[in-house]
């Protein structure tokens, strides 16, 4: 089994935590993960913004990048849901208007692609990762992981068996938190009113930290909560799962 | 549209305006919140609420693949029961038609039931240019008009007001209206409807002509129907003597027995109802019951044109049933007047900009208004992928493309105003398509992120008004996998150039470009 990283541009510019966190948390599994190095984004930001013939170089260089991997893990259920979702679209539209660009590649890349709580659930079978977290969290489940994956309960499953962790219910947790990529820009007020109120609930839980499959909603949420003078964090569901007794979370060294 | 519309600012400087309104917000909250949770059993109450989607959708498909026919089934059999079919190509059309046919009765006032498609081409305004009253009967409606105001919500037209303000405008533009609201009226429920009523029933009963919309056609029957709460529809659909009706095109279902599938999925979607208190059907005129006349004012206004939208024409299948509306988020907090149209929401951001076009800063605007949360996408009852029609919309208006326009194709040109968004964009995508550069602008940012202000400057700002940054890390993942894995890793195929490769930036030998 050829399991291959895709840490998404997000992530490896701003949360490179997160993505030390998927190995730790995988090899510990017992998968051996690969990174290719010439991977990068899943164009979302180019097509949510409606350039779609931009996101063309970047949908051809996926499917090149990870052709031959039997998996591949991100550990961002929006980019999971772009490569799904999209990425075969796009290639279909690009060579009905005559670019190349191959849509069996995309789809064949596309079927690969797992979000992580998927791949830990789905295809490695476990819930309980053996992890330990002995912290109040509650859970956001983001849009695209919710609506476009439909990842269900697979997050709370894992979650459910950290030990230690107290897992705190979110009111409104359906509801989006406001951040979508360019629409945080260019409808600030609206994003960051209904921010606001996401940031209430999650300070209304009493929880010390906001666990995301999506470190972008948690950057909102969490620029949010900083900004009020909350002490809440967003966490990445891959960083609490990597955390154990021996070698427990730490806060990203900033 | 309405001319009222006329002039409104941008969608984002609307809604940002409407985010500091308090009291908007509360109001608003507290009626979707309340809807969208009813709604949300009333559904969960029907077993086959997925066939039932999947069948209304299906219908409405089928009723578009085929308009054509469809439509001229319609007149034939509204023709033979006795009424008398119009063609209005776009609303100065429909509006001259209705006037007309309202002047050659005699009368100067008419009485109205809800009415999107009026709504959309302004009738009212047209008809009191003329010197002809409109006098709006459905509740939430009268509260608009009494009030000189807009429609917010596509059910509720008078959601962003609550009670109080509901009194506080009886008491003060009744009278000027009509009866005038009874004597220390309060704000309870019931003292207000029972204002309405005695406030509408004067009007009902002298009434001559009526005017109405339709939720749905039948084609093989010429029946049209209304779907209503209140009974207002209901009078006025069959006491005056004349009745006109306004109805979009795309508002045919093929047969009688395809009512079953839309007065399941209308109701509960809407009012959260098992079935709404009031259904009016009628075909053409019948003698010694309801009007003797029947006008039927066929309203294209940009229908046909958005039908020949392989991805956009989706939107011709809403049954205008508003629970978009009510679980958008976007919505809840820019208000329905933010969207410059009485198609506010969702439906509203995919609709408008098809029936107008994109060529205003407000329309252009439209398919923005949406954090892609896909809400409105799970609630539709005829599965309208709101995202999907949002993205094909942004599309046009930042690459522009071609589009129909009065059954012409053309080709729309970028709306201005995304030059240096492009720009930005075009830049990332550069770097992104490019391992070596990305890697060196992620350790430019590391290697200066102590120089990072916390507040940003220019677009930027739209951010860090509200929120806090990330901190830039002092390693980008990718140089810690190098550190610690030494580029051992390899891509598989190309591990001898894995270690290269990045770096280099001149990777791109091997695509297919
Ligand atoms: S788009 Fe769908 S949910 Fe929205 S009003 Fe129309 S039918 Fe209802």
């Amino acid at each position: 089994m050829r399991v291959a990283l895709f840490i998404t541009c997000v992530n490896d510019t701003l949360y490179p935590a997160t993505g030390r966190a998927v190995v730790t948390l995988l090899e510990r599994l017992g998968v051996q993960v690969h990174f290719p190095e010439e991977q990068s984004c899943c164009g979302q930001p180019h097509f949510n913004t409606g350039y779609r013939h931009q996101t063309e170089p970047l949908v051809r260089r996926y499917a090149r990048v990870f052709a031959e991997y039997d998996y591949v893990v991100t550990p961002s259920g929006s980019c999971a849901a772009m490569v799904r979702d999209h990425h075969p679209q796009v290639a279909r539209r690009a060579r009905k208007e005559g670019r190349e660009l191959s849509p069996a590649a995309a789809q064949q890349a596309a079927d690969r692609t797992y979000e992580l709580t998927e791949f830990l659930v789905d295809v490695l079978g476990v819930t309980d990762v053996g992890a330990w977290f002995p912290h109040r969290v509650t859970y956001h489940p983001t849009c695209h992981g919710l609506r476009m994956l439909g990842l269900g309960d697979r997050p709370r499953q894992l979650l459910e068996n950290v030990r230690g962790l107290e897992l705190l219910e979110l009111e409104g947790a359906q509801e989006c938190c406001g951040f979508g990529g360019t629409f945080a820009l260019k409808n600030s007020a609206v994003s960051t009113a209904m921010g606001k109120d996401k940031a209430r609930s999650v300070e209304a839980t009493g929880a010390q930290a906001v666990c995301t499959v999506d470190n972008s909603c948690g950057m909102h949420i969490g620029g949010l909560l900083a900004r009020r003078g909350s002490t809440v964090r967003p966490v990445h569901i891959a960083e609490i799962l990597a955390s154990t007794a021996d070698a427990p979370y730490a806060e990203a060294a900033v | 549209m309405s001319s009222t519309y006329l002039g409104m600012p941008a969608f984002p400087e609307a809604a940002a305006a409407a985010t500091r309104d308090e009291r908007l917000r509360a109001n608003l909250r507290h009626a979707t919140h309340t809807i969208r949770d009813r709604r949300a059993k009333a559904v969960a109450e029907l077993e086959d609420w997925a066939e039932l989607r999947a069948a209304g959708a299906a219908l409405k498909n089928r009723v578009l693949r085929h308009l054509d026919h469809y439509l001229e089934q319609v007149e034939e059999k509204v023709t033979a029961a006795g009424g008398v079919v119009h063609w209005a190509a776009d609303a100065a059309e429909a509006n001259r038609i209705v006037t007309e046919l309202v002047r050659a009765t005699g009368e100067r006032e008419v009485v109205k039931v809800k009415s999107m498609a009026t709504q959309e081409i302004g009738l009212n305004e047209a008809l009191e240019r003329e010197g002809i009253r409109c006098y709006e009967t459905d509740l939430a409606e009268l509260i608009v008009q009494l009030g000189d105001d807009l429609p917010s919500h596509i059910l509720v037209p008078a959601i962003h007001r609550n009670r109080s303000e509901i009194r506080d405008i009886f008491r003060e533009r009744m009278a000027s209206w009509g009866r005038a609201a009874p004597e220390g009226l309060t704000d309870s429920p019931a003292q207000l409807t029972d204002a309405a009523r005695l406030h509408l029933r004067e009007k009902f009963l002298r009434a001559r002509v009526g005017i109405s919309g339709a939720n749905f056609l039948v084609a093989d029957t010429g029946t049209a129907v209304v779907v209503e709460s209140e009974g207002n529809g209901r009078m006025c659909l069959t006491l005056p003597e004349t009745l006109i009706s306004v109805v979009g095109i795309e508002k045919i279902v093929p047969s009688r027995r395809d009512l079953e599938v839309y007065l399941q999925l209308l109701p509960r979607s809407s009012t959260a109802e098992r079935m709404n208190p009031y259904t009016s059907m009628w075909t053409g005129t019948t003698d010694g019951d309801g009007p003797s006349t029947f006008h039927l004012v066929l309203l294209d206004n940009g229908r046909t044109d958005t039908l020949a939208d392989p991805v956009g024409r989706q939107a011709l299948r809403c049954i205008r049933c508003s629970a978009c509306l009510n679980v958008c988020p976007v919505y809840e907090r820019a208000g329905g007047h933010a969207y410059g149209s009485p198609y506010p929401g969702p439906i509203g951001a995919i609709l408008t900009p098809q029936l107008r076009g994109t060529s205003t800063a407000l329309d252009a605007s439209l398919p923005y208004a949406s954090s892609l949360c896909g809400a409105c996408y799970e609630v539709c009852p005829v599965a309208i992928d709101i995202p999907e029609v949002l993205l094909h919309l942004r599309e046009r208006v930042v690459q522009g493309g071609r589009v129909t326009v009065r059954g012409r194709r053309r080709t729309v040109r970028p709306a201005r105003g995304h030059t240096s968004e492009r720009a930005v964009l075009r830049a990332a995508q550069w770097v992104l398509d490019r391992p070596g550069a990305l890697r060196a602008a992620q350790r430019l940012a590391s290697r200066t992120r102590g120089l990072h202000p916390r507040r940003l400057p220019g677009p930027g700002r739209a951010w860090t008004d509200s929120r806090e940054l990330p901190r830039v890390p002092s390693e980008p993942f990718r140089d810690w996998w190098r550190r610690t894995r030494g580029g051992a890793q390899e891509s598989p195929g190309r591990g001898s150039r894995a270690g290269t490769s990045g770096a280099s930036g001149d990777d791109r030998g091997q695509e297919e470009r």
